[in-house]
């Protein structure tokens, strides 16, 4: 028997806590910044207007935050199902080959039309990659946090091979593929929305807002979701239910490396309009922490992604206009974000907690009172 | 950290005149807005076996934490040996003479019973003068009270019933006077139970003194010399043993008349609904649990299977369920056969009208971070009353939740409420609901009053007889032989994986059933 959890309201769980981490993240964000003889104040001015202040930087803030969605959703789906799926990085990357092969292959065809069918081979290529690990983990018993780290080296050899060798034109210097055509290509909203001239954002950041409502949907409202969820809590009570623990298992990871996929959809055949060599650059691992900031609430992954957008985008203009802080200290603040929202998000609980009984007993209780602030001041 | 050589010990002399072993006085506890334990009030007399009686979540175990130092009082006073004292943790406790025995054994399983009893009281660096001193103390304590254990078997090679005896001599070689026992009989075998019993008396004719945390007041009957009731966390009365009856103790423990006979009309057995024929079941591990197991169940009666935990009747139930492949055998639902190929038939017997109440209703009946609305559909998800495509109708859901609730007056009655926060009855309730309103020909139940308050276990009780009234067809799995006997038509008993034997609840005596559980059968010929 322990002592039993004080139940918090859920606000303080949803809003309060995650914002008291962010906040103690860019305080000693901020006495890092003091110690080489910047402001933190105007860091921070600098940074958010970088990333919302003017068109150029809002639209890469958008950029990144449509990546990091995905990348997010990816890990949440799968968290709900008590898979932790940290192959998103491998996962997007090979959803490149998919997005690139169709969209070369089409070449000239209408980007509306075109763009379902780079869609379907993203999250095909990326939701098999996803759905190896998967099998491992339903018929072998082979642990995904293991194997979806190993598929992501496997990845990155492959697609190196790949794109120096095969994909890769006489023509170009770099390690790179064919351009997708310009028709084909999905097409900028600066084309409709002049302020973002200039910014890779595209049209997939409308898909990663209904990518957030269609998870929360499958997640919430339907019979699928409801089956990983019961196998996510216990995977005895999914067995207890007749739900097939194996098949679910690899319907989810399956879903999760389709949702990774997408960012080849963003990136592949949108922002960069070809297949880079690494390309993926770290977002699907920056997505595991917008999954966990966001505590794998479709909600709390947009708003994180938003976040981290922002700490990107921000954090170059940053950089760029306070030549004290480098590059690596702007990592070491993105670093510390993910510390705190990830890695310790639970820090801040007990003391929350403890100030929530306290005032709960100064208002209903005043017997008790003296003996529980005792406590709390030591 | 203090060394627990007994030794060294600082016992409080017996102040003269006290005939008190223990004496706690106001204690309180709260746990945030749970208040544990509301002015305690409690004298345990010198050389007795105090029972402690109360549900679950009255308050017994957090008294007994705090009396041996895992919990401390907000307020309040121990008085041991007529010495008040403060004890702040279990070491604490041992110094002033206070062992206790606790549900599930703190055992190294692969250690022998002298390593085991002297872990954690070697009194110096080598161990050879230690275990050479723990032979002649086992040697000596073996002889006093009729605790024989073999001092150099693993205890992984002894019985639960040995294992116990091992946990009480941990607690008398440390030197303790007062022995706590919680829950000990829950894991025994009648017999192993009635040693345990005789034990328990030889240690108090010696002297020492025991208090007894109990839910079965048969038990408490038999053994104790006075016994204290506990209700929502305060200390409702102190009886003495002999002028008390279990209905009375009932009542105080629940605060009302309580029935403890259930009361049924004779069985009106019909055709055949479930038939198991030949049944081999492995565990995770590859083990043989169930090693053919043969029976058939009718329409209209309740076959009770008993049988000391862990004899192949969790592996049974999970095979009958369609949660656990069969190695052998068959199982026959309604004349079709239907025996799991897998562990995810479930959905398919339910389909053909197999209802399950599981033995660990935390871990697969419910899930605990659910919605309780969520819980009421648990295995029936997939049915077209909650969405015809993919789409899951959570007003369908919410409505049949609440027609369980108004049906099995499940409390808080709230459809979004988290399952956690529901009592064990409560819980247990959800999931009958669930299964007995599918209207199923063959319910099969696993220990349905686990973990429940009595005022529950009536309910419950007779939500089975009515379901066998109807006509269904029900095989009840449970370690309570009070409740395979008041509530079965029919007994079979399982040990080792097998059926050993068949009697009537209504001429069976408890000797004889014990005697099954334990795997003696005379007349096993016979049966077979």
């Amino acid at each position: 028997m322990s002592a039993p959890r004080i139940a918090l309201p859920r606000w303080v769980d949803v809003v309060l806590l995650p914002v008291l981490n962010v906040s103690l993240a860019f305080l000693i964000g901020g006495i890092v910044v003091l110690a080489v003889g910047e402001n933190p104040i105007e860091a921070v001015r600098i940074m958010f207007y970088g990333a919302f202040g003017y068109g150029y930087g809002f639209g890469f803030t958008l950029y990144y935050t449509t990546n990091f969605v995905f990348a997010g959703l990816a890990v949440a789906l799968a968290y709900h199902a008590g898979l932790f799926n940290i192959g998103g990085e491998g996962q997007a990357y090979v959803a490149g080959l998919g997005a690139i092969l169709v969209a070369l292959a089409v070449a000239g065809l209408h980007w509306a039309l075109a763009l379902p069918l780079i869609m379907i081979a993203s999250a095909l290529f990326g939701g098999i990659w996803a759905l190896i690990p998967g099998y491992l983990q339903a018929k072998r018993g082979s642990h995904v946090v293991i194997t979806t780290i190993m598929m992501n080296f496997i990845a990155t050899s492959l697609m190196s091979y790949l794109i120096s060798r095969v994909l890769k034109p006489p023509h170009i210097a770099s390690d790179e593929s064919e351009r997708v055509d310009a028709m084909t290509r999905v097409p900028f909203l600066s084309e409709w929305i002049p302020m973002l001239r200039n910014t890779p954002v595209n049209i997939s950041f409308f898909l990663a807002i209904a990518a957030l409502v269609g998870v929360y949907i499958l997640i919430w409202r339907t019979k699928f979701g409801y089956a990983l969820r019961t196998m996510g809590h216990s995977g005895t009570a999914a067995r207890y239910a007749g739900m097939s623990n194996a098949k679910l298992i690899m319907i989810t990871m399956a879903i999760s490396g389709a949702l990774a996929g997408m960012i080849a959809v963003n990136d592949v055949a949108g922002a960069h309009g070809r297949l880079l060599l690494n390309y993926v650059a770290g977002t699907g691992f920056v997505g595991i922490a917008v999954a966990f900031m966001g505590k794998a609430h479709p909600i709390g992954v947009g708003l994180s992604a938003l976040l981290f957008g922002v700490l990107y985008q921000g954090g170059q203009e940053l950089a760029f206009t306070m030549p004290a802080i480098t590059r690596e200290m702007i990592l070491t603040i993105q670093a510390l974000v993910i510390l705190f929202t990830g890695a310790m998000s639970e820090m801040l609980r007990r003391p929350v907690e403890l100030a929530f009984i306290f005032s709960r007993l100064r208002g209903h209780d005043p017997d008790t009172q003296p003996k529980l602030a005792a406590q709390e001041d030591k | 950290m203090t060394s627990l050589t007994p030794e060294t010990t600082q016992r409080p002399e017996v102040a003269a005149g006290t005939d008190f072993a223990i004496e706690l006085r106001k204690i309180n506890k709260r746990f945030g807005p749970v208040h544990a334990n509301k002015d305690i009030d409690l004298e345990v007399k010198r050389g007795t076996v105090h029972g402690i009686v109360g549900e679950n979540g009255a308050g017994k175990s957090t008294l007994m934490s705090i009396l041996y130092g895992f919990y401390h009082a907000d307020s309040g006073e121990i008085v041991v040996g007529g010495q008040p004292v403060i004890i702040n943790n279990s070491s604490d406790a041992l110094h002033l003479g206070i062992g206790m025995v606790h549900q599930h054994f703190m055992l190294v399983d692969n250690f022998t019973v002298i390593e085991n009893v002297i872990l954690g009281a070697e009194d110096s660096a080598l161990l050879r003068p230690s275990v050479d001193k723990a032979r002649r103390e086992l040697t000596r304590l073996a002889e006093e009270y009729g605790l024989n254990v073999p001092p150099d078997a693993l205890v992984e090679d002894l019985s639960v019933g040995q294992q116990q005896r091992v946990e009480i001599l941990k607690a008398l070689y440390r030197g303790a006077d007062i022995l706590i026992l919680d829950e000990p009989t829950g894991v025994l075998t009648p017999a192993e139970a009635d040693h345990l019993f005789k034990v328990l008396e030889t240690l108090r004719n010696e002297g020492k003194t025991i208090i007894l945390i109990t839910h079965k007041l048969r038990e408490i009957m038999a053994i104790t010399d006075r016994v204290s009731v506990m209700r929502q966390g305060e200390m409702v009365k102190t009886l003495e043993t002999s002028e008390t009856s279990p209905e009375q103790l009932a009542e105080l423990m629940v605060g009302r008349r309580v029935l403890l006979r259930v009361h049924k009309e004779p069985a009106n057995p019909g055709d055949v609904k479930l038939e198991v024929k030949d049944l081999v079941v492995a565990d995770d591990q590859g083990t043989e649990r169930v090693k053919g197991v043969s029976f058939t169940v009718r329409a209209g009666e309740i076959l009770g299977i008993a049988g000391v935990a862990g004899n192949g009747q969790s592996e049974l139930l999970e095979t009958i369920a369609g949660m656990r492949p069969a190695n052998g055998g068959t199982i026959t639902l309604n004349g079709e056969e239907v025996t799991a190929a897998d562990e995810d038939y479930a959905a398919f017997l339910r389909r053909k009208g197999l209802a399950h109440v599981p033995e660990d209703r935390l871990r697969m009946g419910l899930v605990t971070n659910f919605y309780e609305w969520e819980n009421a559909i648990l295995g029936y998800h997939d049915e077209p009353r909650y969405g015809s495509g993919l789409m899951l109708e959570i007003k369908a859901a919410k409505a049949e939740a609440k027609r369980h609730i108004e049906k099995f007056d499940i409390r808080p009655a709230n459809t979004d409420l988290k399952t956690a926060n529901f009592s064990g009855g409560n819980q247990q309730k959800i999931v009958l609901a669930r299964e007995m309103e599918r209207d199923p020909d063959v319910l099969i139940v696993g220990q349905p009053t686990r973990g429940v308050d009595i005022g529950a276990i009536e309910f419950i009780h007779n939500q089975i007889i009515k379901m066998r009234d109807a006509g269904k067809a029900i095989v009840l799995v449970s370690v309570e032989l009070d409740e395979i006997r008041s509530l079965s038509d029919r007994i079979v008993v399982l040990f080792d994986g097998q059926i050993v034997g068949e009697a009537d609840p209504e001429t069976a005596d408890e000797g004889e059933l014990g005697l099954l559980m334990a795997g003696v059968n005379n007349k096993k010929a016979a049966v077979q």
